[in-house]
């Protein structure tokens, strides 16, 4: 099964990477960026063929290992 | 001083830390590869050294967070084992869970590499007891995410129970956003955990223990912890 965890920055939470390339989008005159935030995407491939098994399987590696919940929401997409 | 240095993939100042350590102790080190389960026996501090473990790969010291020393290393701080982890190894211990927050990107995103002052913020924590509180000591750091982040609440219970262990200050001791070259929530250099026997810091101490090193003044943390563990042994 194929599934995607994609993991952002909580709202609040400081990212002066997004900051730098909304900065440089702007530069390269791209019109109407208001806000960049930089987040991650993991495309997992999970021998498991129950949905409900392997989503949670990759909420487990996503609070384990994927994102730093201090910091960070994430999201499991699991595309079947 | 007993001390156990673990040494994960990437790191780069377990040397550095070694010398140190047998400086103020007189021993040896024991050096830990982080695929073992068990620390060597007898073992009286853990020292999480500095460096790049795995590349900084997925955040700063979130894959030797996950390591199978790392277990060993929890049960060790449980049964009060000091523990102590400099610039990586402090990322590393928030990513363990052994302290609270994060270590962000440097607000200026730059890797920023030069002697820093600290301001010691209490003296009477086994890492501290070679200083007096509100000493300033100048250590070197280098770093790309000191930026420390805790939710709010957790920054009020640190500053509250007084587990602000370290400050960015200016060399006569003041704060000053210029001075808090990394933009850590006030000006963070390291912490402590709730029980007193992990500490986490971003500057190395290890860089500066002796005169041909320019200020000698890390050598207090390293002589206060073998002095304290020699007392207690």
């Amino acid at each position: 099964m194929k599934a995607r965890v994609i993991v952002t920055l909580k709202s609040g939470i400081l990212d002066p990477q997004g900051k730098a390339i909304e900065g440089a989008l702007r530069s390269l005159g791209i019109a109407g960026v208001v806000s960049v935030r930089q987040g991650k995407v993991f495309d997992i491939e999970i021998a498991e063929g129950d949905r409900a098994v392997a989503e949670a399987r990759l909420k487990e590696a996503a609070e384990k290992l994927l994102a730093n919940t201090v910091i960070e929401n994430y999201d499991v997409k699991v595309m079947g | 001083m007993k001390a156990a240095v673990v040494v994960f993939p990437g790191i780069n100042r377990e040397c550095d830390m070694a010398r140190a350590l047998k400086l103020a102790s007189g021993r040896e080190p024991a050096m830990v590869w982080h695929a073992e389960t068990a620390l060597p026996a007898g073992i009286d501090i853990v020292v999480l050294p500095g460096g790049f473990s795995y590349g900084d790969y997925l955040r700063c010291g979130a894959i030797a967070a996950r390591a199978p020393i790392m277990d060993a290393v929890r049960a060790f701080a449980a049964k009060g084992g000091l523990v102590l982890g400099v610039c990586n190894g402090f990322q590393i211990l928030c990513e363990a869970g052994l302290l609270p927050g994060v270590l962000m990107r440097n607000a200026r995103l730059k890797f920023i590499c030069r002697n820093v002052y600290l301001r010691v913020e209490r003296s009477d924590t086994p890492f501290t007891r070679g200083y007096n509180a509100g000493q300033v000591i100048c250590v070197p750091t280098a770093h790309g995410e000191g930026n420390y982040v805790a939710d709010a609440g957790t920054v009020a219970r640190l500053e509250g129970e007084g587990r602000v262990i370290f400050r960015y200050t200016a060399p006569d001791g003041a704060r000053a956003p210029e001075w808090n070259f990394n933009g850590a929530t006030n000006a963070i250099a390291g912490i402590i955990n709730e029980r007193g026997n992990v500490l986490g810091m971003m500057p190395h101490p290890e860089n500066h223990v002796e005169a041909a090193m320019g200020p000698a003044d890390g050598r207090g943390l390293f002589q206060g912890l073998a002095e304290h563990l020699d007392r207690a042994a």
